[in-house]
């Protein structure tokens, strides 16, 4: 009887396994989506850029309505706060409180970093389910930070997109990245993403925190860190428009 | 025997007027050439020096390392001190920090929406601070085309051509668009004091002059400058002196490899530089060469043509019992006159018109469009106490080896059929 109690967990586990190997890449992609696409979503974040010269820390507050509208400000430090950026779509801007200016940024300017941070602003517009830009292959498995991960490699699809390929540690139960590599279609490597923990919040798991890093750019990346996040808040649609950028 | 020679160049044309004119063309050619290609030489270093890097450059190893994407992320901080250390160290050199930057400069309407854009090549000198000699030393009064210099805070020079791109006036408002040394975004408004012409294609195309403390401010780069420039006291480029101060000056900073610690570089050091300068000296060289030998092909041609002409006269010397060693030398010895007297006229001719175009200059511009060296549109000749002697080795060179070659033919002649000769 003892024997066979010891042995229910263990059912239970190669169960999981089992349904888990039955995944194609595509469907495990669809779990990644399912799990960090969210309705609404608000959150504040510390970003700490570890550049070649320094450490600073700011921070800001997301607003983020599905995949094409997202409204950020920055609320630290105290020559940043005030900035805002808009997403709508594919298209960006951005609010300086002390020029009053709202500008758009296009073409070159998207290459550019977010604050100095490692983060582009083509990255931040970069934001549609994996699924529908990539095809995925099961590549092997490995073991980040004690969960064991699928590594899938993503090639686009199309041209339109910022990162050809990529190379994404995915954990197996979650379903929620924990390492991820971006690479040019030269294969040269561009970003990478190093997940150093991650929370359950209203039935999610949200990575809490990042190092992003351009691997371009000297310095030890851009760390970012969940304060609060709270899924399917009321955000006023009025927030989403270039006039609130002002306010 | 000189005046006698001398009596002969001056009532025998025949004999002296065609090489006395090739070397008098040959020498001004070459005084006129050697001043302009100085002159170039001059303002290329001076425009380079003045707009770009000074006499001596200092800057951090990581941001000289990357120096053309101008990386304010890696300028120097701590400027006064280094300002004052640097001052104590060269007295006799003027320091100046200077910002280079880039960005995009944004004109909006009047609902603050843009109403043109175009990239900006920046820089932030001391414009507003006193004591500076920088407004001289760009010589920006003269270079003003509408409006005026900066005389307040957040005040701007923008090149007249791309203000006339963007639809800019002096008085107007424009945003510069620019990363701050920690590399956010910086959005900063500026009013067109007034819109400058450079005279250089590369400048003039998308210019832009700010105040120090201005793009300080901006670029959030508050005790920092991308680069200090050394200029000496007495605006001369002397190679062997900045060379020896940065010797003195890197070798003081040794003990410190960080990436962010001061080196000192020279005017030569800039990419290309060294190149150019060893250029234009090689350039001067062969121009020289390439006249004396042409002159020398030209007037041994012209001492064959004078022998035939004056095959009559020297057969009567010889005749009459001159020795053809004699007859040689004194044919030497004319050329030579011939020479000299040349190089006068030709070396006068020279510097007058160097005199003048070092006054008026040529304008290269047409030539320049899409230059992106440091070089004026206007070049100007340079009149050098070098330029006096230089036209004296091809004008008596060129006018030695023609007649050397040419009077060979003396030697040629047999005494003996002289007579028979002189009958027909």
């Amino acid at each position: 009887m003892k024997k066979i109690l010891s042995s229910v967990p263990l059912i239970f586990v190669l169960a999981a396994s089992a349904q888990a190997q039955t995944l194609s890449a595509d469907q495990i992609l669809d779990r990644i989506d399912e799990n960090a696409v969210a309705g609404n979503r608000t959150s504040v974040v510390e970003m700490i850029i570890h550049s070649r010269r320094a450490t600073r820390t700011l921070k800001l507050k997301s607003w983020v309505q599905g995949e094409d509208k997202a409204f950020t400000e920055f609320l630290e430090p105290a020559r940043e706060r005030g900035t805002k950026m808009l997403k709508l779509g594919d298209q960006l801007w951005t609010y300086s409180p002390d020029a009053d200016r709202t500008i758009s940024i296009s073409g070159h300017m998207l290459r550019q970093s977010i604050m100095g941070s490692d983060l582009s602003y083509e990255d931040m517009l970069e934001d549609r389910k994996l699924r529908l830009v990539y095809e995925a292959t099961v590549a092997g498995e490995e073991t980040i930070i004690d969960r064991p991960c699928w590594v899938l490699e993503l090639k686009a699809k199309a041209g339109d997109v910022a990162y050809y390929s990529r190379k994404i540690w995915v954990d197996r139960e979650r379903f929620v990245l924990l390492r991820e590599v971006r690479f040019a279609k030269s294969g040269r490597e561009l970003k990478t993403l190093e997940v150093k923990s991650i929370i359950r919040a209203q039935n999610r798991w949200v990575q809490n925190d990042v190092v992003f890093k351009d691997a371009l750019k000297a310095g030890d990346g851009t760390e970012f860190i969940i304060q609060s996040i709270e899924f399917d808040a009321a955000i006023p649609e009025s927030l989403f428009t270039k006039a609130s950028l002002r306010k | 025997m000189i005046k006698f020679l001398f009596k002969g160049i001056l009532r025998d044309r025949s004999r002296s007027l065609f090489p006395f004119l090739i070397v008098t063309a040959g020498v001004f050619l070459t005084v006129a050439l050697y001043c302009y290609i100085k002159g170039a030489e001059a303002s290329f270093i001076q425009s380079n020096a003045n707009l770009l890097s000074g006499h001596v450059r200092v800057m951090t190893r990581a941001y000289a390392q990357e120096v053309d994407q101008i990386p304010n992320d890696l300028a120097l901080t701590e400027l006064q001190s280094l300002l004052q250390d640097l001052q104590a160290r060269f007295p006799g050199f003027i320091w100046t920090p200077r910002i280079r930057f880039g960005g995009l400069l944004d004109v909006p309407d009047e609902n603050g929406e843009t109403r043109s854009q175009g990239p900006a090549a920046g820089m932030a000198v001391r414009l507003l601070s006193s004591p500076t000699s920088e407004i001289e030393r760009l010589d920006l009064k003269k270079s003003v085309v509408r409006g005026r210099l900066p005389e307040r805070p957040k005040e701007v020079l923008i090149s007249d051509e791309f203000a006339r791109k963007l639809g800019l006036n002096p008085g107007e408002r424009a945003t510069l668009i620019s990363s701050t040394m920690f590399g956010s975004m910086s959005l900063t408004n500026f009013i067109v004091a007034g819109t400058i012409r450079f005279g250089i294609t590369a400048m003039d195309k998308t210019a832009m002059i700010a105040d120090l403390g201005d793009i300080q401010e901006a670029l959030d780069m508050e005790d920092a400058a991308g680069e200090v420039l050394g200029f000496s006291k007495d605006s001369v480029y002397r190679q062997r002196q900045v060379n020896e101060m940065a010797v003195s000056f890197n070798s003081s900073q040794s003990h410190s490899s960080a990436d962010l610690s001061p080196v000192m570089m020279t005017l030569r050091d800039l990419p290309g530089m060294a190149y150019t300068i060893d250029r234009l000296s090689y350039v001067a060289a062969v121009i020289v060469g390439i006249f004396l030998l042409v002159m020398s092909l030209v007037l041994w041609n012209a001492g064959l043509l004078g022998s035939l002409r004056r095959y009559g006269e020297i057969g009567v010397r010889l005749a009459i019992g001159e020795s053809k060693g004699h007859l040689y030398r004194s044919m030497i010895y004319e050329s030579l006159l011939i020479g000299f007297l040349g190089t006068l006229a030709g070396t006068g001719l020279g510097l007058t018109l160097s005199y003048y175009l070092q006054a008026k200059g040529i304008d290269i511009s047409s030539m320049m469009k899409n230059a992106a060296m440091m070089i004026p549109n206007v070049l100007h000749s340079q009149v050098t106490p070098f330029a006096y002697v230089i036209g004296f080795l091809p004008g008596l060179l060129a006018t030695l080896l023609g007649t050397s070659i040419a009077g060979r033919g003396i030697y040629k002649r047999q005494t003996a059929q002289l007579f028979k000769e002189l009958e027909t």
